[in-house]
C-alpha cells in the first residue's frame, strides 16, 4: 500500500501539463482539542483534513484549483481547472506570471523538533491535567466562567513543481489555554494565560516552557483584584508594555504595514493598505535606534517556524528593521519580483484550499539591555500594561488603539496599584520613535497567535512573535467608561 | 451531493453498535474565486471542499470528529469506518457529559435552490475587468454552490443547497480613499451589475475633492447600513447568546445587570426565515422563524445552543455553539433615504467603519476607524471627503440617548467573509443619524 503522498507524487509527475509552470501542494492536518469549561469536560473534538492545491501558469496567466478529491481523476480535474483559470485570466493578469515563478529547483525537508509527543500522554491524563487547572481557576464564587484547554495540530505538507522541486514538512503546534472571568454586578473582569498567546511549535514540553501549571492561581487572583481596582487614569505618560501586549503592537503596526502585497495594493478591498511606500525601504526611520526587528522562521520552537515557505523558498533570519531603519519588506518571491524590493520567504497559505499570499511568520523584536526593574525605575509617571484584550488599527496601519487586561500604575520609579481597563492609542509612524528602553533577554517571551486574518478569499494563519518588555515615552493612556450615578 | 451525504449517513448507521447514536454534519462548497487589483486579475481559481462532522454518542458521552469527504465513496466509507472506530475508543475513556443534548424528535427538511449562475465565468471576469478600465478596481468575485446537511441515526435528514455569487469590490483613488460596493445574488444580471458600477463611479467623483482633516471631538454623523454592519458585526460575538449572558461576559452586560436600554425604536431579530442560511443546527434542532433579540430598546430572548439549553435548563432555539446570529435583522425607522442628508444637516456622512473592538466591554464602548468614503456635510450638502478618524463610543449613546433616528429603508447585506469557507450569514440594517459621536484620534 502506498501512502497518499507517494500516490499523489507519482500521479502529478505523470499528469502535470506541458506549461511554463505547474505545482502541487498537499496539506494534511490532524488536530485534537481537549477542553474543560466551568469544570465540565467539553466533547473531545478531533479533525483529520486533507487536500491538494495545484497551480498552473500558462501564457501570462496563473490559475489554481484546490480539491479534497485525492483520486487520480480528482487530481486530473484539478489540473484542468487550474489551467482553465490560467488561460481565462491571462489577458488581464496583474503581472506576467510566467516570469514570476521561482524558476529554481529546491529539495528539502523540515520537521518541528518534538521532545514529548502529543500522543505520549493518554487522553484521560490530558483531561485530568485540565480538570486540575480548572479547579484552581475557580478559586472564588465570584469567578463565573473559567476554562482550560489544549489544542494540538500536526500539519504535513508536500510541495512539488513539475520541474523537480520537492519540499516536505511536518509541523507540530500546541496552543494551551487558560482563562477566568470574575463578575460583581455590572462589573466583569477577565484574565487569560498570555492572551492565549503562549502557542508554540513542539510537543507537550511546551506546557513546561510556558509555565502552564503555575498560571491558574495567579490568573484567578488577578481577575478578582481587577473587580475592585480603580479605572486606569487618562493622560500622556510613559508606557511599559509586557511581551503579551507588545506582540500585538508589533503584529499590527510593524508586521502588517510591511507586507509587500499590502504595499502593492492587493489587500485594499479587505485587510487594507499601508502607510509604508516602496521608496521608504533602506532609509526610513521606523523607530528609535533601539528598534531591531527580525523575521525568523528558523527559531524551532516559535509558532510559525518552517524550513521553506509554501512556494518552496528557503527560510532565513533577516533584519526587517535595523537600529530603527526600515531595511526589508515582508513579501515572498512574487511580491519581490513585482516590487523590486528585498523580502523574505513568507508566501504562505492557511491550508490546501487557499492560494499563498504574503504572511508574516515569526516577527520578533530583538532584546536590548534594560532590566525590568531598571525600566520601572526610569518611569516617573506611567503604566505597566499586560495581556492584550482589544486591538484596532486603520486601513493604512497608522492610527491604532489597544486595550489590556491589567494595568499597574508606576509612580516615582515604583510599581503601585493595579488599575482596570487600561487602553492606549497612538500613530505607528511616531509611536516607535518614542521607544526609550528595550528589555534584556530575561524579559523576553516567545508567543504567537493562531488567528491572523487576511486575504480574499479570507485566510486565517499562525504567526509567532517574540519580544522583551519595552518602554515608550509620552503615550496617550486612558481607562474604561466612567459610570455616572 | 445530497444523495451522496445521505448514502454515507445510511452507511454510518450500519457501523453502530447498540445503543450508540451518530449525528452527522455536512459542509461543502464548489467555489470560484477571482481576485482583482488595479482592474486586473491577481489570482483566479476554484476550490472544491467537503467536510463531515461526526458525533458519536453512547452512554451519556460524546466525542466529535471532523473528516474530509473526498467524494469517492469507497475511500469515504473507509475513512468513516476508521473515524468511528477511533471515536469509539475515545468514547470509552471520556467522562459522561452532563450537557449532552441533541434532537430526538425526527424533523427532516430540504431546501434546494436551483443553480442559476452563469456557466461561462470568463464572461463575468471580462465584464468586471472592463468595468474597471481606466480606474483602480480592487476586490473579489466569489461564486458557486454551498451545501449544508444534517443526518442522525434516528432517521432525521436535513439538506440545504444554495448557489450564489458575491462581487465585493472597491474603486480606489490615491491612498486610502475609495468607494466600496457589492453585488451579491443568485442570478448574475448584467444590467444590474452595470447599474451598480455606474453608481459607484458616480460616488467616486465626490471623493476627488481635497480631503478635510477633522479635529477630535463630538460630531453629528450618519452611519450608513454598511457602517452599522461593523457595529452589529462586533455585537454578534457574545452579544446575543445565553452563555455570554449567564457568565456575564456579554458586551450587553449593562442591559442584563442594570436594566440599561437603547432607544425604544431599536428592534433586532434573528430572522432565519428572511435570511440566507440553513435552518438547522449541528445537533439537529430546527431554527424558529424568528427570535426577538432586542425589542423596544430592551433585551429580548437570547440565542440558545443545544449545549447551553441543557446547561441552563431552557429550550434550545437552534443556535450554533457560538450562539451568534446568522441572519440578524434590525427594524427601520422613519427617515426616508432621500432625507438623510437633510436630517444630518451639518456633520459627517460615514459610509464605512472598520476594525471595531471594545475599549470597555462592560460598557459596550467600542472603538474603530472610518474607512473608504466619509464626507463632511454642511446644511445637507456634501462638501469634502474627510481623512480617516478613530471613534470611541458606547452603544448606549450611539443607538440610545444620541440616536436621532433610523432610515425607513433597510438594506440586505450578505456577508462577504470566506474564512474556512464562504459565509451564508447576512444582516438587514437601516442607516442611523447619531448626535455627539465621539472621534478621538
Ligand atoms: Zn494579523
Amino acid at each position: 500500500m502506498s501512502t497518499p503522498i507517494e500516490r499523489l507524487e507519482a500521479w502529478f509527475r505523470e499528469a502535470a501539463p506541458a506549461v511554463s509552470f505547474c505545482s502541487l501542494r498537499y496539506v494534511s492536518e490532524r488536530s485534537e482539542n481537549v477542553s474543560v469549561r466551568r469544570g465540565v469536560v467539553e466533547p473531545i473534538a478531533s479533525g483529520d483534513d486533507a487536500g491538494v492545491m495545484v497551480t498552473v501558469a500558462d501564457g501570462r496567466g496563473l490559475g489554481y484549483a484546490g480539491t479534497c478529491d485525492l483520486s487520480r481523476a480528482g487530481l486530473q480535474r484539478a489540473l484542468e481547472r487550474a489551467r482553465d483559470w490560467a488561460r481565462r485570466t491571462q489577458a488581464c493578469a496583474v503581472t506576467d506570471f510566467s516570469a514570476a515563478t521561482l524558476g529554481e529547483v529546491r529539495r528539502g525537508e523540515y520537521r518541528t523538533p518534538v521532545a514529548t509527543p502529543w500522543d505520549s500522554m493518554p487522553l484521560p491524563d490530558k483531561i485530568g491535567l485540565l480538570r486540575e487547572q480548572s479547579e484552581r481557576l475557580h478559586a472564588d464564587p465570584r469567578i463565573v466562567d473559567w476554562d482550560a484547554s489544549l489544542w494540538h495540530t500536526e500539519t504535513e505538507t508536500l510541495y512539488l513543481t513539475a520541474d523537480g522541486t520537492r519540499v516536505q514538512q511536518v509541523l507540530s503546534h500546541l496552543v494551551p489555554g487558560l482563562g477566568c472571568t470574575a463578575n460583581d454586578g455590572s462589573e466583569t473582569a477577565s484574565r487569560t494565560f498570555g492572551g492565549r498567546g503562549f502557542c508554540r511549535q513542539g510537543g507537550l514540553e511546551v506546557l513546561e516552557q510556558a509555565g502552564f501549571s503555575e498560571a491558574a492561581p495567579v490568573l484567578a487572583r488577578e481577575a478578582l483584584e481587577l473587580l475592585a481596582a480603580p479605572n486606569c487614569p487618562t493622560g500622556a505618560m510613559d508606557l511599559l508594555l509586557a511581551p503579551d501586549q507588545l506582540i500585538l503592537q508589533i503584529h499590527e503596526s510593524i508586521g502588517h504595514p510591511l507586507e509587500l502585497d499590502r504595499i502593492l495594493g492587493d489587500e485594499r478591498n479587505y485587510a487594507g493598505t499601508s502607510f509604508v511606500t516602496p521608496d521608504m525601504f533602506g532609509r526610513y526611520r521606523y523607530g528609535s535606534d533601539l528598534l531591531n526587528v527580525t523575521h525568523d522562521p528558523n527559531d524551532p520552537g516559535e509558532f510559525a517556524s518552517y524550513g521553506f515557505d509554501d512556494e518552496g523558498l528557503a527560510a532565513r533570519r533577516e533584519h526587517i528593521i535595523k537600529d530603527g531603519i526600515l531595511m526589508r519588506g515582508l513579501g515572498g518571491h512574487l511580491s519581490q519580483q513585482r516590487t523590486g524590493l528585498p523580502g523574505v520567504a513568507n508566501s504562505r497559505a492557511t491550508s490546501w484550499n487557499r492560494p499563498p499570499i504574503d504572511r508574516m511568520a515569526n516577527l520578533n523584536l530583538e532584546s536590548g539591555d534594560a532590566t525590568f526593574d531598571g525600566m520601572v525605575r526610569s518611569i516617573e509617571r506611567g503604566v505597566f500594561m499586560q495581556t492584550n484584550c482589544s486591538w484596532s488599527i486603520d486601513d493604512s496601519r497608522n492610527k491604532f488603539q489597544f486595550g489590556c487586561e491589567r494595568g499597574t500604575l508606576i509612580r516615582d520609579g515604583e510599581l503601585r496599584e493595579v488599575v482596570k481597563k487600561p487602553n492606549y492609542r497612538g500613530i505607528s509612524a511616531t509611536f516607535w520613535r518614542n521607544l526609550t528602553h528595550v528589555g534584556r533577554p530575561e524579559t523576553r517571551e516567545v508567543l504567537g497567535t493562531p488567528f491572523c486574518g487576511k486575504g480574499e478569499p479570507n485566510q486565517v494563519i499562525r504567526v509567532g512573535h517574540a519580544a522583551p518588555a519595552c518602554v515608550f515615552a509620552g503615550v496617550q493612556v486612558f481607562g474604561g467608561e466612567v459610570v455616572e450615578d | 451531493m445530497q444523495d451522496y451525504f445521505y448514502e454515507l449517513a445510511d452507511f454510518a448507521e450500519t457501523l453502530l453498535k447498540t445503543p450508540e447514536v451518530v449525528l452527522l454534519g455536512f459542509s461543502g462548497e464548489e467555489s470560484s474565486f477571482v481576485r482583482f487589483n488595479r482592474s486586473a486579475v491577481r489570482q483566479g481559481g476554484a476550490v472544491e471542499q467537503r467536510q463531515l462532522a461526526l458525533h458519536l454518542i453512547g452512554d451519556g458521552r460524546r466525542v466529535s470528529t471532523q473528516i474530509t469527504a473526498s467524494g469517492d465513496a469507497a475511500l469515504d466509507r473507509e475513512r468513516m469506518g476508521k473515524a468511528l472506530g477511533d471515536a469509539r475508543e475515545r468514547l470509552a475513556v471520556v467522562p459522561q457529559d452532563p450537557y449532552l443534548h441533541y434532537a430526538t424528535e425526527v424533523r427532516s427538511t430540504e431546501s434546494v435552490q436551483p443553480n442559476r449562475l452563469p456557466e461561462d465565468e470568463g464572461q463575468v471576469v471580462d465584464a468586471i475587468v472592463k468595468a474597471g478600465e481606466g480606474r483602480d478596481l480592487v476586490g473579489i468575485y466569489m461564486a458557486g454552490g454551498i451545501h449544508r446537511g444534517f443526518a442522525n441515526s434516528l432517521g432525521q435528514r436535513n439538506w440545504f443547497s444554495t448557489y450564489s455569487h458575491h462581487l465585493d469590490w472597491s474603486f480606489h483613488l490615491d491612498g486610502d480613499r475609495a468607494v466600496k460596493s457589492a453585488y451579491a445574488g443568485f442570478v448574475w444580471n448584467p444590467a444590474e451589475f452595470e447599474e451598480r458600477m455606474i453608481r459607484a463611479k458616480g460616488e467616486l467623483q465626490a471623493l476627488r475633492q481635497p480631503p478635510r482633516t477633522l479635529e477630535p471631538g463630538r460630531y453629528r454623523v450618519y452611519l450608513a447600513p454598511q457602517a452599522l454592519e461593523e457595529v452589529v458585526g462586533l455585537l454578534r460575538w457574545g452579544g446575543f447568546g445565553l452563555s455570554a449572558r449567564r457568565t456575564r461576559r456579554t458586551p450587553l452586560l449593562r442591559m442584563v445587570a442594570d436594566g440599561a436600554g437603547l432607544d425604544p425604536t431599536v428592534r433586532m431579530v434573528e430572522d432565519t426565515r428572511g435570511g440566507l442560511s440553513a435552518g438547522f443546527d449541528e445537533a439537529g434542532f430546527l431554527k424558529p422563524d424568528q427570535v426577538t433579540l432586542i425589542d423596544g430598546g430592551r433585551l429580548g430572548d437570547p440565542l440558545v445552543s443545544a449545549r447551553a439549553a441543557k446547561e441552563y435548563g431552557v429550550p434550545a432555539n437552534g443556535a450554533s455553539r457560538r450562539e451568534s446570529p446568522e441572519s440578524l435583522s434590525m427594524a427601520g425607522g422613519t427617515i426616508p433615504r432621500q432625507d438623510v442628508l437633510a436630517t444630518l444637516g451639518t456633520g459627517i456622512f460615514i459610509n464605512n467603519l472598520w476594525y471595531l473592538n471594545y475599549s470597555d466591554r462592560d460598557a459596550c464602548r467600542m472603538t474603530g476607524m472610518t474607512r473608504f468614503a466619509a464626507f463632511w456635510v454642511e446644511n445637507g450638502e456634501l462638501r469634502a471627503p474627510v481623512n480617516v478618524m478613530r471613534f470611541d463610543e458606547t452603544l448606549y449613546r450611539m443607538l440610545g440617548d444620541n440616536l436621532v433616528g433610523l432610515t425607513r429603508e433597510v438594506e440586505l447585506l450578505p456577508d462577504a467573509h470566506s474564512y474556512g469557507g464562504r459565509s451564508t450569514r447576512s444582516l438587514r440594517l437601516p442607516g442611523a443619524v447619531v448626535n455627539d459621536f465621539a472621534l478621538t484620534l
